[in-house]
């Protein structure tokens, strides 16, 4: 599959980092930032934590705690899968980071690997382009002497759930990449039954550059609550679609002129991708792209995917759709998931075909608060997370629907 | 050996060889059953995955006796390495040795559903495919081998343990539950990534 | 779900390895009082939400269940300092 077009866009080397230290080859990288610097393992963490950096593959999760807890689990030497798995079929920042950067991510790796005591690491790429860069700069790095833990690369299935933690860890052992039943979670026991640490790797990128410039750097950008910058991955009705890096704090209406702004006009804002949540256009314009304002909306950036529906396309008939996708993405290994995402894509299919049931809302939010936290991974819970926004959201939408009309009017 | 104790030992060795060969076959009967994740005649499926243990065990038990009684009895020259090695007997080398197969499968079945938690459940379930090679292999042993294979009484109990295991494949194969079937047979699927119309 | 008195009370937690799980309904049986099902024969816990609490007293029950559930897909997780 072709996934958007990666083009950076508009972001001024001094100000932030990433996008700015993605130079490709190891001696320009060299020139600009040096050797990563070999920390102990508690100065690693501790700038994890002052800096209050989170994980970004969408949990968002603090990273210096979960570096403590593969560092602390018992069971033999830690492993770390860098995760570029991305199976988000919108999403492009890890592609273009193993691509572009991929020695910034490459840097985290051993950064990582030092601060939890791991002797062996992964980077899980999504497909065979950014698997050829990632091992070309290890050979590279080689030449150079510069890694002190051995990297292997392996390339992900580009399933949707490939990406989830405990399906990385299986892919990297070579089994099928579906996600594990087992009540431990990957932090105690993951490949080869050690203490697993699976990072995205746009945090390990951060931390490259968190090693070099010192907490204080990393939070000069963002707000106090959520310091820092982001990927995000722009797409739908938007002039120019791709990758591009921000502050936390910028609001959305500001992210989307990175993009060029918008190439028509738009209803809605798919904000986090296919479990994200939808915010209305314009009124959400100005809303601070950071927790302390998303939280209270029920939204948060996930791993950064931006998606502008056009007003031609009715917001329920674009809801089915995704719902189909992710009822179809499930990796069918678990009762409620793979019963229920079919259940409730159906159910949206016929509100979004104009059906006049009236018990169809009713019926959806049934059967989604059935299926959540009933699976061996958080795919049913996102499923069920954006159908919820998509009826809540599109409610006036549901209501026309309900009477057998749309305002949209349009075959799709 | 006293005679009247040798006799005592051949007779126990039989009886419990056919005793067990019954036990058995409600064994697999009931472990199809289990399968089926269904109640059976009036009891709930805990009670038959209950009854297909307790069966089992039964069944095991009983032959560690039959081979007891028969190693001690000097008329049936069993020894001890003819109990693991199948097909080196003295007496009826190939009808004995099944017996000592049917035996060794048994022994792997049952010790590893003893320790199934710690062998997990992929290797717990591989070796248990072996009961249905086991079942059939100490049925041919029973008749081959045994001294009452001949008698009108013993034709009808191996006839009635044959259509029961056979009925109860019969049913397992033709019939399924279509939920469930979707699931237990369904491979982990690899759906292709891609974008949604309207939207990228 | 959520008080202290009923985290008090919480002795363990029945975790379903989803991945084995078949509906296959035995402890659904054996635990009648804490378990239902969703609509396609899943365990589902009684009160709602999507964790399975364990007061002391079904822990001999949960744990009958643990070795008769014919997947071994569950597992009794004791809170911890209990």
């Amino acid at each position: 599959m072709t996934g958007p077009t990666i083009a950076p866009v508009g972001v001024s080397a001094g100000l932030y980092g990433l996008v700015a230290a993605s130079v490709g080859d190891l001696d320009a990288h060299l020139r600009s930032l040096g050797a990563w610097p070999r920390l102990d393992p508690s100065a690693i963490v501790a700038l994890a934590r002052t800096a209050g950096l989170t994980g970004r593959g969408g949990a968002g999760f603090p990273t210096a705690r979960k570096l403590e807890s593969v560092a602390a689990a018992p069971g033999g030497p830690a492993v770390v899968i860098a995760n570029g798995g991305e199976g988000e079929p919108c999403s492009g920042k890890d592609a273009y980071l193993l691509r572009h950067g991929p020695h910034l991510v490459l840097d985290g790796v051993q950064l990582a690997a030092r601060a939890v005591g791991a002797r062996q690491a992964h980077v899980y790429a999504r497909d065979a382009g950014s698997g050829d860069a990632v091992a070309a700069a290890l050979a590279e790095r080689a030449r150079a002497g510069l890694d002190t833990v051995p990297v292997e690369v392996v390339e992900a299935s580009g399933t949707f759930v490939a990406g989830q933690e405990s399906a990385a860890a299986a892919a990297v052992q070579g089994r099928p990449a579906v996600p594990s039943g087992a009540p431990e979670r990957v932090f105690e026991r993951g490949v080869r039954r050690r203490p697993t640490l699976v990072q995205n790797v746009e945090t390990l990128a951060h931390l490259a550059l968190l090693a070099r410039r010192g907490p204080a750097w990393y939070r000069s950008v963002g707000v106090p609550e959520d310091p820092g910058t982001f990927l995000a991955t722009l797409g739908g009705a938007v002039v120019r679609p791709g990758v591009v890096e921000a502050p936390h704090g910028m609001s959305l209406g500001d992210l989307l002129a990175i993009g060029g702004g918008l190439s028509e006009p738009v209803r809605a804002v798919l904000l986090g991708g296919y479990f994200g949540t939808w915010l209305t256009w314009p009124d959400h314009a100005d809303v601070p792209l950071a927790r302390p304002w998303l939280r209270p909306l029920g939204a948060d950036l996930g791993a950064g995917v931006v998606l502008a529906l056009p007003t031609r396309v009715c917001g329920l008939v674009a809801g089915a759709q995704i719902a189909r996708y992710l009822a179809d993405a499930s990796a069918q290994q678990c009762g409620p998931c793979l019963f229920g995402l079919p259940r409730v894509a159906d159910l949206l299919a016929r509100l979004a075909a104009c059906e006049t049931s009236p018990g169809l809302p009713t019926e959806i939010e049934r059967v989604i608060s059935m299926v959540r936290g009933r699976g061996a991974c958080a795919h049913p819970d996102g499923a069920a997370r954006f159908v919820h926004s998509t009826v809540t959201t599109f409610d006036d939408e549901v209501r026309h629907h309900l009477r057998g009309g749309c305002t949209v009017r349009r075959a799709v | 050996m006293n005679a009247v104790l040798a006799s005592a030992f051949w007779y126990l060795g039989r009886g419990t060889g056919v005793t067990a060969l019954v036990l058995f076959t409600i064994a697999v009967a009931l472990g199809i059953g289990v399968r089926s994740g269904r109640p059976l005649a009036g009891l709930p499926r805990f009670g038959v995955h209950q009854l297909h243990r307790t069966a089992s065990l039964l069944a095991t038990s009983l032959l560690a006796v039959h081979v007891g009684t028969l190693l001690l009895d000097p008329y049936a020259q069993l020894r001890l390495v003819d109990v693991v090695l199948p097909f080196a007997g003295a007496y009826r080398p190939l009808w004995l040795g099944l017996g000592t197969l049917a035996l060794d499968l048994l022994v792997a079945v049952v010790v590893t559903s003893l320790l199934r938690d710690r062998i997990g459940r992929r290797a717990w379930r591989t070796v248990h495919w072996a009961t249905y090679a086991a079942w059939p292999i100490a049925l041919l042993h029973t008749l081959g081998t045994g001294t009452d294979a001949s008698t009108t009484w013993f034709r009808w109990i191996a006839l009635v343990c044959t259509v029961t295991v056979a009925a109860a494949v019969l049913w397992r194969l033709t019939v399924t539950d279509p939920r469930r079937g979707l699931q237990s047979e369904q491979q982990p699927r690899m759906a292709t990534s891609s974008g949604v119309g309207g939207l990228s | 779900m959520s008080g202290t008195r009923t985290r008090d009370r919480t002795a363990a937690r029945l975790h379903i390895d989803w991945t084995a799980c078949e509906a296959r309904g035995a402890c659904l049986e054996l635990l009648p009082h804490r378990l239902t099902t969703d609509d396609w024969g899943y365990p589902r816990p009684r009160d709602g939400g999507s964790e399975i609490l364990l007061h002391a007293r079904d822990v001999p029950d949960a744990e009958e269940a643990v070795a008769l559930c014919p997947r071994m897909a569950l597992t009794v997780l004791r809170s911890p300092g209990r």
